[in-house]
C-alpha cells in the first residue's frame, strides 16, 4: 500500500532516536527584533507578532528591545526562585515515582519560564484554566508543596480525596481550576468564564494553557470562535514544546504556520513568544492582559519551549526522539538564561544559585517528609473510602447513601459492586 | 392561573427565573434575536437583554463548554440545544467535565448549568431531529436528567432545575409542546386547553426534581412512562378498559425508585413505556429495579414497549414511534398470563 507515488503527506520529525537533532525548522528572531504595538492595535495591523518570535534576552544574557518589561532585580530574583523550586520539585517527585510511591508524575523541565512568566504578569483575581504542566502556576499562586504532595499520593490530606490522578491539583482560593485529563477541554470554560466577568463588568480576565498537540482538539477551535465571536478578556496560551508524547508539532498541523496564527482568521491577535525567555514571556502576558482588560478581547499567545523530559513517567522519550535533542534546542534553558541575566546585571552568583538550588532542595525534602505524614500509598493514615459517594450532586441521593451502606457493611470497607 | 402550552410555560420559567435572578443567562442557537426555533425564548432579549440572551454559534460544544465557565464565574447558566439530536458534539463537555467539576474538585468547584433540548419524534424530523437520549446521559453519575410531559410539570421542574446547584439535562417532548398526543397522528391535534395540566401559575413555583408522579391510578398494572408516552398510555388504557395505574417518572435520573416499586407492588403487573429505543435503554434500568425491589409481587414478567432498534425513519415515523396499538397489544398481553 504504502508506495512513492502517495500525494499523501504524512508529517515526519527531523530526527529520530540516533539522528543529528534539527531545530533547522524553528523560525527564530533575534532578540529584540519584533516590534511592540499598542495594546489597542488592530489585529490586521499586528500579524507579524504570530510570524516572528517576541525575544528579550539575547545570547549575551542581556535584555534588549521594546519588549524589556525593566523587571528589577528583586523581582527578577522572585522569578528564578519560583522557576528554580518548580525544577527541584519535579526532580524530587520523578524520584518518588520510580521508587513507587506514587503512581504517576509529569514533569515541567524545560517549560518552567511559561507558568512562572505568565503567573507573575497576571492579577490574583484572574482565574487560570490550566494544563498538566503548570504545577509553578499553583506554586506561584499559593498552593503549599506539601498540599501538592498530598494530592499525589492520595492521602488523607489529598484535596481531591482520592480522586483524581497525580497532578491534577485545584485551588478555589488561588483561583486555580482542576485540571483534566481530557486535553482542551478547559479551554471553553476560560472563554465562558471570561464572558462571565465581562456580563457581570468585573476587570478580572481569565487565561489558559494547553500543548501544541491539543490544538487539534475541537474545544481549542470552539474556544477561540467563542472569545473571538464576543471577544471575551482571556489569554489563551499554546505551549509549544515540540512534543505531544511520541508525535512531534507537525502532527497537529504545526508545519506550515505557526500555533500563535491560529486565531488570525478569527481577527484574534496572536503572539509568537520565546517559551525560554521569562522576560519575553512575562512582557507579552501582561500586553495581552492588559489588552483583555481595556476591552480589547482576547489574544493566543504561543510559548516556543521544548518538553526536556519525558511526557509523563509512563512514556521513554529516547524510544521516539533524539536522547540530546534539548541539549541543541536553539532556545536554551529558561533557567540557565535567567540566572546567567541575572549575572550579568550583577544582581546574582553561581555560589548564590547552588545555596537557592540547596535551599529548595531542603524545602522540598520537609514538605515530603510532612507530606508523608498524611499517609502514603501503602501506609496509613488511609482516606476512608465511603467517601466516594459524596460530591457527585449537591446532596447525596437516596441511591448513592444506599450503595455506600452496602459497600461499608456488605462488601466491607474495601468496596465492590452493588446493585442495591 | 393561566392556560399554557408548555412553549409557553418553559417559556414563562425562563421569564420568572431572569426576573428573580441577575445571574441566569441563557445561550443558543437562535435563541436570542430570533426567540427559538420552537419560541420558548421568544420576546426574553428584548425584555431581558443580549447579553443575558445571547445568540451562539453553530457549535454545541463550544455551547456548553462556554457555559460551564460562566457557571464557574457565578452565573447559572441555561443554555439551548436546538434539538436533543446536535447535543452530541457537546458530550464530552458534559461527561467528563459539568458532571464531574464537583467531584473531582470535593465541591471547590461546581457548575449549575440547566441544558434545554427538545426531544423525541413525531413532527417528520427524520432520524436527526427525533431521537430521545436521555438513557445515556441518565448513565452519567453527577447529571440531572429530566423529560417534563405537561405544561404544569415543564415548569415547575424547570424552575427547579435553574434553582438547583446540579448539572441538569432537561428534555423538552417536541411533539407535546402544544398539545397532548395520544399517538394518532390521524386524529386532529389538541390542545393543551382542555388539559388540567394546562393551567399554569404565571409566577414562581417548583415541582421538585426526583420525584415521580402517579398521574392515573389503578390496581391490576402499573404502566411507567415518561414524556410523550404518558398521553399515548392514557388513551391506551382507556380501550383496553383495563384498571391501570400510571407513572408519570418525570426525572429520570435520579430516579424516585420508591414511587415505582410502591405501584408494581400492589399492582403486580408492569409495562414500561418510552420512545427510546429499547436496546439499553432506560426501560432496562427501570425493569432491573423492579426485578429486585418487586420480584415476589410480581404475577406476570415485566414487558418493555419502546421504539425499535433502529434510527428514526422519516417516512416511517409512525411505524417507529410506539403508539396506543403496541402499548394495547402489550397491556392486553400482560393481562392475560395467569
Amino acid at each position: 500500500m504504502a508506495d512513492k507515488k502517495s500525494r499523501l503527506h504524512i508529517p515526519q520529525p527531523t530526527a529520530r532516536p540516533g539522528d543529528k537533532p534539527d531545530f533547522s525548522y524553528l523560525d527564530l528572531s533575534p532578540a529584540g527584533a519584533v516590534d511592540k504595538p499598542s495594546i489597542d492595535s488592530r489585529t490586521r495591523d499586528i500579524e507579524y507578532l504570530s510570524s516572528g518570535l517576541v525575544r528579550v534576552l539575547d545570547d549575551d544574557h542581556q535584555a534588549v528591545g521594546p519588549w524589556d518589561p525593566d523587571l528589577d532585580s528583586g523581582k527578577l530574583q522572585i522569578a528564578l526562585r519560583w522557576m528554580v523550586l518548580n525544577r527541584v520539585f519535579d526532580k524530587r517527585m520523578w524520584q518518588i515515582q520510580r521508587q513507587g510511591r506514587i503512581s504517576f508524575y509529569m514533569e515541567a523541565l524545560g517549560e518552567e519560564a511559561v507558568s512562572v512568566g505568565q503567573g507573575m504578569a497576571l492579577r490574583p483575581g484572574d482565574m487560570c484554566f490550566p494544563s498538566y504542566r503548570n504545577q509553578a502556576l499553583y506554586m506561584y499562586r499559593g498552593m503549599s508543596l506539601v498540599d501538592m504532595m498530598c494530592q499525589c499520593l492520595s492521602n488523607t490530606r489529598d484535596m481531591c480525596k482520592g480522586r483524581q490522578l497525580p497532578i491534577m491539583y485545584h485551588s478555589a482560593k488561588a483561583n486555580m481550576f482542576s485540571i483534566s485529563g481530557n486535553l482542551a477541554t478547559q479551554y471553553p470554560h476560560a472563554v465562558g468564564w471570561a464572558m462571565a466577568s465581562a456580563i457581570k463588568g468585573e476587570d478580572h480576565i481569565a487565561a489558559s494553557w494547553l500543548g501544541d498537540g491539543a490544538t487539534a482538539e475541537a474545544d481549542f477551535h470552539h474556544a477561540i470562535t467563542f472569545a473571538a465571536v464576543y471577544q471575551a478578556p482571556v489569554i489563551l496560551n499554546v505551549v509549544n514544546n515540540q512534543w505531544a508524547i511520541s508525535t512531534f508539532q507537525g502532527v497537529a498541523g504545526g508545519e506550515r504556520r505557526p500555533f500563535a496564527a491560529r486565531g488570525l482568521g478569527l481577527g484574534i491577535p496572536g503572539i509568537r513568544v520565546d517559551g525560554n525567555d521569562f522576560l519575553a514571556i512575562y512582557a507579552t502576558t501582561l500586553w495581552a492582559a492588559d489588552r483583555a482588560r481595556r476591552g480589547g478581547g482576547p489574544t493566543l499567545i504561543e510559548l516556543v519551549t521544548y518538553r526536556g523530559g519525558a511526557h509523563s513517567t509512563s512514556d521513554d522519550p529516547t524510544k521516539y526522539r533524539p536522547k540530546d535533542e534539548w541539549q541543541d534546542f536553539p532556545l536554551g534553558d529558561p533557567v540557565e538564561r535567567l540566572k546567567q541575566h541575572l549575572i550579568s546585571l550583577g544582581h546574582w552568583s553561581e555560589e548564590q544559585h547552588e545555596k537557592l538550588e540547596a535551599e529548595l532542595t531542603e524545602e522540598v525534602t520537609a514538605a515530603w517528609k510532612e507530606a508523608q505524614q498524611y499517609g502514603t500509598m501503602t501506609e496509613g493514615p488511609f482516606l476512608d473510602p465511603s467517601t466516594m459517594f459524596d460530591d457527585i450532586y449537591a446532596e447525596v441521593p437516596h441511591h448513592l447513601e444506599s450503595q455506600r451502606r452496602r459497600m461499608t457493611k456488605v462488601e466491607g470497607v474495601n468496596g465492590g459492586g452493588s446493585d442495591s | 392561573m393561566s392556560q399554557m402550552n408548555m412553549i409557553e410555560s418553559i417559556r414563562s420559567a425562563l421569564d420568572v427565573m431572569m426576573d428573580k435572578d441577575p445571574t441566569v443567562v441563557m445561550m443558543g442557537e437562535d435563541i436570542g434575536h430570533f426567540g427559538g426555533v420552537f419560541r420558548c425564548t421568544d420576546g426574553l432579549q428584548r425584555k431581558y437583554g443580549d447579553h443575558r440572551v445571547i445568540d451562539a454559534p453553530i457549535a454545541e460544544g463550544g455551547i456548553i463548554g462556554a457555559a460551564i465557565g460562566m457557571g464557574l464565574n457565578g452565573l447559572r447558566p441555561v443554555p439551548e440545544i436546538q434539538f436533543a439530536d446536535y447535543i452530541y458534539p457537546g458530550f464530552d463537555q458534559i461527561v467528563s467535565e459539568l458532571a464531574r467539576i464537583r467531584y473531582r474538585t470535593c465541591g471547590e468547584f461546581f457548575s449549575p448549568v440547566t441544558i434545554r433540548t427538545p426531544c423525541g419524534g413525531g413532527i417528520r424530523g427524520g432520524q436527526t431531529h427525533s431521537q430521545s437520549p436521555e438513557a445515556i446521559f441518565a448513565h452519567v453519575s453527577g447529571i440531572v436528567t429530566v423529560m417534563p410531559s405537561n405544561p404544569y410539570d415543564a415548569k415547575g421542574l424547570l424552575i427547579s432545575a435553574i434553582e438547583s446547584d446540579d448539572p441538569v439535562v432537561f428534555f423538552e417532548p417536541k411533539r407535546i409542546y402544544n398539545g397532548p398526543f395520544d399517538g394518532d397522528p390521524e386524529k386532529p391535534a389538541k390542545s393543551w386547553a382542555a388539559h388540567p395540566k394546562g393551567e399554569v401559575p404565571e409566577g414562581h413555583y417548583t415541582v421538585p426534581l426526583g420525584k415521580a408522579e402517579v398521574v392515573r391510578e389503578g390496581n391490576d398494572l402499573t404502566i411507567i412512562t415518561y414524556g410523550t408516552l404518558v398521553h399515548v398510555a392514557e388513551a391506551a388504557v382507556e380501550e383496553t378498559g383495563v384498571d391501570c395505574e400510571i407513572v408519570d417518572i418525570r426525572t429520570i435520573a435520579p430516579l424516585d425508585v420508591d414511587t415505582i416499586t410502591a405501584s408494581v407492588n400492589k399492582t403486580g403487573r408492569c409495562v414500561i413505556a418510552h420512545e427510546a429505543t429499547r436496546f439499553g435503554g432506560f426501560g432496562a434500568e427501570i425493569a432491573a429495579r423492579i426485578q429486585k425491589d418487586c420480584f415476589y409481587n410480581l404475577e406476570a414478567p415485566i414487558r418493555r414497549i419502546a421504539g425499535w432498534d433502529t434510527p428514526y425513519p422519516h417516512a416511517f415515523e409512525w411505524q417507529y414511534f410506539p403508539g396506543k396499538k403496541r402499548l394495547v397489544a402489550g397491556i392486553r398481553d400482560i393481562m392475560e398470563i395467569e
